[in-house]
């Protein structure tokens, strides 16, 4: 691939061919803002370059062009910095702010909310054209996350992810003018649609018009995030799993090399067993035919003298175990050896086949 | 009617032929130029006698002709399209119309020269669905040039096949925008993308596309016939040819007239437009449609050709041009095309989705005597960065109407926020209708036609009118014998 | 899987049979989707119209347990027509001269028939195939839970290998596993034949290998397999039984037949999350962590191995299931104490050849790895068999088709076949206490026809009996036009009228899995 030198801010830059000014700046650690930019979206002409805070200044170009979805030409010098393009950059925080909510104080999203970082990098308090805004109903049909379309900014990832790569096209934009906005079919709510709640739009939104529901209150600030492999089919999605209080309280898809950033229902929203009143929290014995608490100890100890006993009077192949396609596969490797070398036997088995 | 200013190529047989008659198209020399082109012409020498022609595309945005084919010529594909845009969205603009259901084959046969030049063998009209008559025409036409060998597989015995489908759009006037035309054909929203890619390399179907206007194509059998330097002859030094321009708003002779390039604004309004009706004064015109700009009494000399006019802050657009007089208030005149414009954004992108609503509601304030000297200041700053920030041409192009009116009628402009007054006295809110004491002689019958009743006074005496209750109707002006009342 | 999930993007075609993948295998059902909006051709061979049918170019609406005849009539109508890759067989395979004499006379006319599609479908599915420079084939237990299971597998390594589609990028045989780590579980050696790594446990070179490793005497006598088992304890024959993180009083065939047997082994251990069905029949329960609660590492679908991280502390007094296991092995005697999971997996790799070059230091760096993975700097495989296959040449298995096991007849007039729905997972174990999921999807129902439904009599939602020679249950009737009107489908997934309780227990001769996708039922109205 040919490569392509640039200047970007002054610097040099050399990119391949067909890389965006978005990917040249980062290279170099500038960092040109972004909102609707969608990380999975990695040809830049499908970028929807909707919101337009991207946008840098490239010298003999009459316009300003957005970084996210500008290819880089030989020879290209960019201003990321001048007066002229902080002030669009401005303009277009002005013109969102305009149209949204100020209720950050209260409102799940803050402390993750695009608008609401943007807004304080460029010192944004109000707007400055103040108007008319619109008013949409909360939409709560969704088991699992609600929309309010009062906040949405119209950045267009959800209607890309839902459309591009959940496939799913549940949501499109509907209307024209100052009212577009994502809509279902015949602009119903969410449950008259063909959503299947994968909540991937959820996690892409960078406002706080889709939004998770959630059993637990939390600020984005007070959980932690550790990332895992989910544990429902085999394709073996990434996640972060998000917890407060030692309870995980929600999911956020990660960037895997098999789910590329999405996720399904159970994946994104099929957590709440973890705590569940109903887990089992101690060993229980049989006595007298009915299941009571036990310890460890006298569990393990009833365990081993079985199986000894067993081994003893029956043989070893008297023994078997059932290892789980859910567990480890430190879990398995042991659970196999437990078999083998401590039951003595082969007869371990699992359920892949069902 | 024609005059010796207009000269007509795009619109030559429109009115003088049968529409409906392929013969009677072929008796003007019809699809004489698709025959010289298989007979005579390579694919790269139709190309190289469009550039030559210095023919620009006549949508608005004026890109050569002839380099756009080039473009779409120069990548390989299986599959390339010729486009016909004839979605003409322009309040008050018929040109294409006028040329669709007066001379269809002209753009057949345009469409398919435009076909052989860059290898590729469908087109497709986009259509606006409210043109039903240019719809029936057009599918007639389609079928008599298949019916003749003119259109469809092997056309006039060579190997070259073409075939041309309609495609209906629904009236949104930024289907027009390239981009958002071929997001429609597709069935997609009709929102534009960010270019590049253009078209010519990866448009309909992701296939390279040329995509024409109608009065573009209308240009291109002539041009074929008599060849590029009788084309380039015509017109000024950047712009050739002519250009068809619908004439409406306050002229005498309304309507489609075609003038060469160069041709000045008085010679419009004046000679082909027969002046303002009433004696009135010009005041201004507004090219380029609703995201043109203004052009006033200091234009008038100026040339017209896609330079000019936008070094005067508007633009040639597909042709409208509405005539304003003394009784218009540029205030106003802005207003009514931002309504516009804010309704038919696509929504896509922030600047345009939001920024023509606010400019809107600015207006408005500034109309209802609201506004203030920081409103002229947010405007401007408001409409340069959107022109800078927005995604496609109509975002870019919304605020001219602004641009343009405050830079010539600034004053305007101060005396709606300063002396909160309205010149032209448009704006209801800032008129004050009043009796004139020395004129006024008592007749009753501005109290009589009042329908709010606020115009007291007896018989014989001079009448009052209650400013408070007065709604601004004008029925007491229109009424009185005696110019006893004003407005101002 | 041979190839790996992202491949698909890139294939030239994608034959989907036995999978709904937009259901069992969203994400990848997701991506599927994605690659037809790219230009991928899509065929799809279902009993049912699933949703990537409407994404289908051609979709095979096939008669359950007949898929065998599907793939046999589509090689037979490539090879009439020219189509296969003769370069690849002749240098990359072997047998193929069999493959051709056995499909000699199985026109696709002949398939059509047993298939209940049209011939001309077969055949256009066969070009689109055949035809594509790179396919890949996805199949799953729509596949494989059949008596003829293994062989219908076989018969779709025979179509790839004919169109020269193994051992290329985005092409290859995938299938898609049911559960997170069906795939590590089965490398592990959770298999009652093979130790880790498809080891087999009669070698006795492999046989040393671990008794050194493990310092203990082990056995070369191949396993019982999971319905074995069963079957001998329902004999009372096994007097301890340890059952981790499964449910087969929800997902094994003939419940009542489980029922029986779990209640005639003499200790029954279980280790789960949950007290589920099983665990109530349970002598001994062992509470066990949930994956938030512990570090491991899951081996996906496409063989590749990730991380399993700790999120939180496990809940109450329960624990690692490894923890658990690590000292039930101290008590039997075998002393090795591990730290961290970390050190578990330090043991895997030194007995498991395909894991060798795999640590948790490289999966932190790389997000994961695909095995086979030999040493520290192999970069892991993304497709198998590149080159040559792992046998040297592909082995070309012709089989004929055979009917399935039960086959409808006058008092069981319908086929019966099951599957999985988006909104659960297995046994609901986990995705039942989830309100919402629960909501979107509260209970167990039988899909069938509207005209069946209209000749039963019975309406959308309507309460019928579904029964089998196993046994009858009730469950709601969701009427539908997605199946032909002689089969009805039921999900697996729930304990109350579960599926199960009327599945077939015969089994695949080779694979041991039983017939779940084909049983003759009757339906009446209640």
């Amino acid at each position: 691939m040919s490569m392509l030198t640039i200047t970007i801010d002054g610097q040099a830059v050399e990119m391949p061919a067909g890389s965006t000014i978005l990917a040249a700046a980062k290279k170099v650690g500038i960092d040109i803002p972004t909102l609707c930019q969608l990380d999975m979206e990695k040809q830049f002409n499908q970028q929807s370059a909707a919101c337009r805070i991207c946008v840098v200044e490239i010298e003999k170009r009459r316009n300003l062009a957005p970084a996210c979805a500008t290819s880089i030409m030989d020879g290209m010098v960019i201003k990321t910095d001048s007066q002229r393009v902080i002030e669009a950059r401005k303009t277009v925080l002005h013109l969102m702010l305009s149209d949204h909510p100020l209720d950050c104080l209260t409102c799940e999203k803050a402390g993750a909310c695009k608008l609401q970082d943007l807004c304080y990098q460029y010192g944004i308090e109000v707007s400055d054209y103040p108007g008319l805004r619109n008013d949409y109903p909360l939409d709560a049909s969704n088991e699992f996350y609600t929309r309010d379309l009062n906040k949405c900014v119209a950045c267009r990832r959800c209607v890309q992810v839902c459309t591009n790569f959940q496939s799913t096209k549940a949501i499109a934009f509907g209307d024209r003018g100052f009212t577009t906005h994502p809509v279902a079919p015949f602009d119903k709510g969410m449950s008259d649609s063909t959503c299947v709640s994968c909540g991937n739009c959820v996690s892409v939104c960078p406002v706080g018009a889709l939004l998770s529901k959630s059993k637990e209150k939390f600020r984005s600030w007070e959980v932690s995030k550790v990332k895992t492999t989910c544990s429902y089919c085999g394709v073996g999605c990434q996640m972060n799993l998000l917890a407060k209080e030692n309870k995980v309280v929600g999911v956020e898809p990660m960037d895997g090399a098999s789910n590329s950033s999405l996720l399904c229902v159970k994946g994104k929203y099929g957590f709440n067993f973890i705590n569940h009143p109903d887990r089992l929290k101690t060993p229980l014995i049989r006595k007298n035919g009915e299941l009571v608490e036990a310890t460890w100890d006298e569990a393990y100890g009833l365990i081993a003298d079985k199986v000894k006993a067993t081994k003893a009077e029956y043989g070893n192949d008297a023994l078997a175990g059932l290892t789980s396609a859910r567990v480890t596969n430190e879990e398995n490797y042991l659970f196999q050896k437990l078999v083998r070398a401590g039951f003595g036997t082969n007869n371990v088995d699992h359920c892949a086949r069902l | 009617m024609v005059d010796k200013n207009q000269l007509r190529i795009a619109t030559r047989n429109t009115g003088f032929i049968d529409p409906e008659s392929v013969e009677s198209y072929i008796a003007v020399g019809g699809y004489q130029a698709l025959g010289k082109c298989l007979a005579e012409m390579k694919p790269a020498d139709v190309i190289d006698l469009m550039k030559n022609s210095g023919l620009r595309g006549r949508g608005g945005a004026g890109f050569p002709t002839g380099v756009k084919w080039g473009f779409a010529a120069k990548y390989a594909s299986d599959t390339k399209y010729v486009v016909c845009n004839a979605d003409e969205g322009d309040p008050g603009a018929f040109m294409d119309r006028a040329v669709l259901e007066g001379d269809p084959h002209n753009v057949l046969e345009a469409m398919a020269i435009g076909g052989y030049a860059i290898g590729g063998n469908k087109g497709t009209i986009y259509i606006r669905a409210e043109y039903p008559l240019a719809i029936a025409r057009l599918k007639l036409a389609i079928q008599q040039a298949k019916d003749m060998g003119l259109l469809g597989d092997n056309i006039m015995g060579t190997d070259f096949s073409f075939d041309i489908e309609l495609k209906y759009g629904a009236g949104a006037f930024v289907c027009g925008e390239e981009t958002a035309l071929i997001a429609s054909m597709e069935g997609n929203r009709g929102e534009p993308y960010t270019k590049p890619p253009f078209p010519a390399e990866a448009g309909y179907w992701d296939k390279p596309t040329i995509v024409n206007n109608v009065e573009t194509l209308a240009n291109i059998p002539a041009i074929i016939m008599k060849g590029a330097d009788w084309f380039s002859g015509i017109g000024t030094e950047t712009s050739k040819g002519t250009k068809v321009f619908c004439i409406c708003g306050k002229i005498n002779n309304v309507g489609l007239i075609e003038v060469p390039m160069g041709t000045s604004l008085k010679t419009v309004i004046y000679d082909v437009g027969g002046g303002i009706p009433d004696g009135k004064e010009f005041k201004a015109v507004q090219t380029g449609g609703p995201s043109g700009g203004a052009l006033t009494y200091k234009d008038l000399d100026a040339p017209i050709d896609y330079e000019n006019l936008v070094a005067r802050q508007s633009m040639m657009g597909s042709g409208g041009m509405i005539v304003m007089d003394e009784d218009d208030c540029m205030v106003a005149v802005a207003k009514f095309f931002l309504d516009f414009t804010m309704d038919e954004t696509c929504g896509k992108c922030t600047p345009c989705r939001i920024g023509s609503k606010r400019i809107y509601e600015i207006l408005d304030k500034i109309t209802i005597g609201q506004g203030t000297e920081a409103d002229l200041e947010k405007l401007r700053s408001l409409s340069h960065n959107i022109k800078d920030t927005a995604l496609c041409g109509l975002g870019q192009t919304m605020p001219n109407p602004v641009l343009s009116t405050m830079r010539v009628f600034e004053d305007e402009y101060r005396a709606h926020v300063i002396d909160k007054k309205c010149p032209a006295g448009v704006c209801a809110d800032l008129l004050e209708f009043t009796v004139v004491e020395e004129k006024c002689v008592g007749c009753t019958l501005c109290a009589r036609v009042c329908p709010v009743n606020c115009i007291s006074g007896k018989p014989k005496e001079v009448h009052v009118i209650d400013q408070a209750a007065c709604i601004k109707c004008g029925a007491c002006l229109d009424k009185c014998k005696f110019d006893a009342i004003i407005k101002q | 899987m041979t190839n790996s999930i992202d491949e698909l993007m890139d294939s030239g075609a994608i034959f989907i049979t036995g999978s709904n993948t937009t259901e069992g295998h969203p994400v990848i059902g997701a991506k599927i989707r994605r690659a037809k909006a790219k230009g991928t051709k899509i065929i799809v061979a279902e009993p049912r119209k699933i949703e990537l049918a409407a994404d289908a170019d051609v979709f095979l609406q096939i008669t359950p347990g007949t898929n065998i005849a599907l793939y046999n009539g589509m090689m037979s109508y490539i090879i009439s027509e020219g189509l296969q890759a003769a370069e690849y067989i002749k240098e990359r395979t072997e047998n193929y001269d069999e493959l051709v004499a056995t499909l000699a006379d199985f026109t696709p006319e002949k398939a059509a028939e047993i298939c209940g599609v049209s011939a001309e479908d077969i055949k256009s599915a066969a070009r689109m195939y055949a035809q594509a420079p790179k396919a890949a084939i996805v199949y799953a237990m729509g596949v494989t839970q059949h008596t003829t299971g293994t062989e219908g597998v076989m018969t779709l390594s025979n179509l790839a290998l004919l169109c020269g589609n193994i051992g290329i990028e985005s092409g290859g045989i995938n299938p898609l596993r049911g559960q997170n780590n069906v795939q590590g579980a089965c490398d592990m050696g959770g298999l009652p034949g093979t130790y880790p790594a498809y080891q087999s446990v009669a070698n006795p070179e492999i046989k040393a290998k671990f008794e050194k490793a493990w310092g203990v005497e082990l056995s070369d006598k191949v396993g019982l397999t999971l319905t074995e088992i069963v079957h001998k304890a329902g004999h009372g024959d096994i007097k301890v039984l340890y059952i981790m993180g499964e449910n087969p009083m929800v997902s094994d065939p003939d419940l009542h037949h489980v029922e029986e047997a779990l209640k005639n082994t003499e200790f029954l251990i279980v280790q789960d999350i949950f007290l589920t069905e099983t665990a109530q029949l349970a002598d001994v329960v062992l509470p066990a962590a949930s994956f938030a609660e512990k570090d491991g590492t899951f081996s996906n679908t496409e063989r590749r191995v990730q991380r399993v991280r700790k999120a939180i502390k496990p809940v109450g007094n329960c624990k690692p299931d490894w923890q658990i296991l690590m000292d039930l092995l101290n008590k039997l005697g075998i002393e090795k104490r591990y730290a961290s999971a970390e050190e578990v997996f330090n043991e895997i790799t030194t007995v498991t050849p395909s894991y060798g070059g795999i640590s948790y230091e490289r999966l932190e760096e790389l997000g994961s790895l695909q095995w086979p993975c030999p040493t520290p700097d192999h970069a892991g495989t993304k497709f198998l068999h590149s080159g040559k296959v792992a046998r040297g040449l592909g082995l070309f298995k012709p089989a004929v088709y055979k009917p399935s096991a039960e086959l409808p007849d006058a008092d069981y007039p319908y086929i019966m076949t099951t599957g999985r729905v988006l909104y659960h997972y297995h046994t609901r174990t986990m995705t039942g206490k989830v309100d919402g999921l629960n909501k979107l999807s509260p209970a167990s129902f039988v899909e069938i026809n509207p005209a069946l439904a209209e000749k039963l009599g019975v309406t959308d939602g309507e309460m019928v009996a579904v029964s089998t020679r196993r046994g009858q249950i009730e469950v709601a009737a969701k009427v539908t036009a997605k199946l032909k009107e002689n089969v009805i489908f039921m999900p697996f997934h729930f304990a109350v009228g579960a599926a199960n309780v009327l599945t077939n227990t015969a089994l695949d001769p080779i694979a041991k899995i039983p017939e779940y996708k084909v049983c003759a039922a009757s339906v009446k109205k209640i």
